[in-house]
């Protein structure tokens, strides 16, 4: 088909044909998805149906599972075996760990909120050009190894680290504190690890927030505690929300952190897990306790997307 | 929006010390710990003087050689695949017509990000050994490429799929009115488009795979071990600064790959 033959009949089949082709190649594009999809579907969705399976297993001496069906690994979660006369007792060796993991997320969260959220404001009511430098700075500890950032507050903490030589060296105390491997170390480490995680979800809501209506409360007297209380916070609802979560999920079933900070003597759920899958050498319990966690990470998640959905209808 | 009385309206007293101390808190820690890596003394926390033979003996050392291997091909081979993927994954569903199953595909592919680390990595070991004990096959260290792979792809998938969202369509439509077939288009305008964001993509998933230990730690077979894994069986010794070297080289890498994949999607937004 050449230019000089064209008539509009010939322009609208053309047009025609070209939505066609459109359609086509949009049929085909959705293709281009499986790779990916094929990949998470084997190597990430397959193992969780599996741990799913194995927590209705037997555990196999040596690691492990025996194909046999039992409940025992989540019966355990509750009640432990008499090894004498197999009735089964209350025991609530890991609901303290479960309820001492979740205070830790919950103290870390609100922390980080009080903390993060002011940051946040402070870092989008700057000018354009110094934004971008305040969520660089913000951006780096984000993405850097959380291992080696750990590392770093258990070289501040350890007994002759930097805070009890200093102390030390003042006066202040004749003999270091120990904080390393205490139930403190555990918290701090985790504001430290996650606060990031708060102030950039934060920022970007806030960094749309229509300063107009600031403007608008203060004309109608407003004190400034009551503009942020009663415009600013209600305003940023869904950052701060989206905020929590993001630095409630993750240190829920944190993992390095209690490791390095708590010397493997004040547990958290994901080192319980991690035991089990090592010197416990009980898969199923672990199995099961992973998906414990699971479930409460999907409640969690489902109060999210109420929240927001419900959000949208309102607004 | 320069006027002073307009910024006076948008503060909020005690803001600016409490972001300051923020910015301290995340960075101080990190500081000593670079600092500390250039201590001439042999012990952790007392200060001798300035020497870069910790870097030098870190260097020359063995076991991190083969940590640093074991961590390139890891990563290199993880970000290569997944950035794939996510450039396919991206195009597939933001270049079509609604389809029944994109809402699930969505969450599949954001699955690894919701599921916290410690469930994947024991999922992911339960699934290898399953395989090992009934297919008797071990991909040795593509066991963690492939774990690796799979929470790459999100990281990789979110900054290509933001620029084809921005993208404007109506140069593609062009390239369709002058007759290009729909592969050409692609080569010719919508890929060089996408560059910056499959570069941002790619540099987000090495420095999640780089920085990974969880689910490296507990996937790993023997003589797999990373970086990561390696700064962790040192921990348990008596430290030396040569540590601190180890660790401030990761934090380098790692800043590097963040600035790039931050100065890329700035450079975009202007």
């Amino acid at each position: 088909m050449t230019t000089a033959t064209l008539s509009p009949t010939t322009l609208s089949k053309a047009a025609l044909f070209e939505a066609q082709a459109v359609k086509t190649s949009a049929r085909r594009n959705r293709l281009l998805s499986l790779p990916a999809l094929i990949i998470i579907g084997i190597f990430g969705v397959l193992p969780l149906l599996i741990i799913c399976v194995y927590s209705f297993l037997v555990a196999a001496p040596y690691g492990g599972v025996q194909w046999q069906f039992s409940t025992d690994a989540y019966l355990n979660f509750l009640f432990q075996r008499d090894i004498f006369d197999d009735t089964l007792q209350f025991t609530s060796d890991f609901l303290i760990i479960y309820l001492r993991s979740f205070l830790f997320a919950v103290v870390t969260t609100v922390i980080c909120l009080l903390l993060g959220f002011p940051t946040a404001y402070f870092m989008a009511t700057r000018p354009p050009a110094q934004r971008n430098w305040w969520v660089l700075l913000i951006t780096i500890p984000f993405w850097s190894n959380l291992l080696v950032r750990t590392l770093a507050i258990m070289f501040i903490i350890r007994d002759e680290g930097l805070i009890n030589n200093a102390l030390l060296a003042l006066g202040v105390i004749d003999k270091p504190i120990t904080m390393l491997y205490t139930n403190f170390a555990i918290q701090l480490g985790l504001l430290y690890a996650f606060l990031p995680f708060m102030v950039l979800p934060l920022y970007s809501s806030l960094e749309k927030l229509d300063f107009r209506l600031i403007e608008a409360a203060y004309d109608l007297y407003a004190t400034r505690r009551q503009v942020l209380w009663r415009v600013i916070i209600p305003m940023s609802k869904p950052g701060i929300i989206a905020g929590c979560l993001l630095v409630f999920i993750p240190a829920l079933g944190a993992y390095v952190t209690p490791l390095i900070l708590g010397g493997g003597v004040h547990l958290m759920i994901g080192d319980l897990i991690a035991q089990q899958f090592g010197s416990g050498r009980n898969w199923p319990l672990g199995c099961a306790q992973a998906l414990i966690l699971m479930a409460a990470v999907l409640v969690a998640l489902f109060f999210y997307v109420r929240n927001t959905s419900g959000k949208v209808q309102h607004g | 929006m320069a006027e002073p009385r307009v910024m006076d309206i948008k503060d909020q007293p005690g803001f600016r010390s409490i972001a300051i101390i923020c910015l301290l808190v995340l960075y101080v820690p990190v500081l000593i710990l670079m600092i500390f890596s250039f201590n001439s003394g042999s012990l952790v926390t007392h200060w001798e003087g300035v020497t870069l033979n910790w870097y030098g003996s870190a260097l020359r050392n063995e076991e991190f050689h083969s940590a640093a291997r074991n961590t390139l091909i890891i990563s290199v081979t993880a970000t290569i695949v997944s950035t794939i993927c996510a450039t396919l994954a991206a195009i597939g569903m933001t270049r079509v017509k609604p389809w029944r199953g994109l809402a699930a595909a969505f969450m599949v592919i954001n699955l690894p990000l919701m599921v916290p680390e410690i469930i994947t990595a024991v999922a992911t070991l339960s699934f290898f050994a399953l395989i090992a004990g009934t297919l008797g096959l071990n991909f040795g260290i593509g066991n963690l490429i492939l774990a690796h792979t799979v929470f790459c792809i999100p990281f990789a998938y979110m900054p290509i799929r933001a620029r084809l969202e921005d993208m404007d369509l109506t140069l593609e439509y062009a390239a369709a009115d002058l007759y290009a077939t729909p592969w050409n288009a692609f080569r010719r305008i919508t890929l060089p488009l996408l560059v910056p964001g499959i570069m941002s993509g790619a540099a987000l998933a090495f420095i999640v795979s780089f920085d990974d230990f969880t689910i490296t730690q507990l996937v790993a077979g023997p003589g797999q071990t990373t970086l990561p894994l390696y700064i962790w069986n040192q921990i348990r010794r008596p430290m030396t600064p040569e540590i601190n070297a180890i660790s401030t080289i990761l934090l380098l890498v790692s800043i590097l790959f963040v600035s790039v994949s931050f100065l890329i999607a700035r450079r975009r937004a202007k």
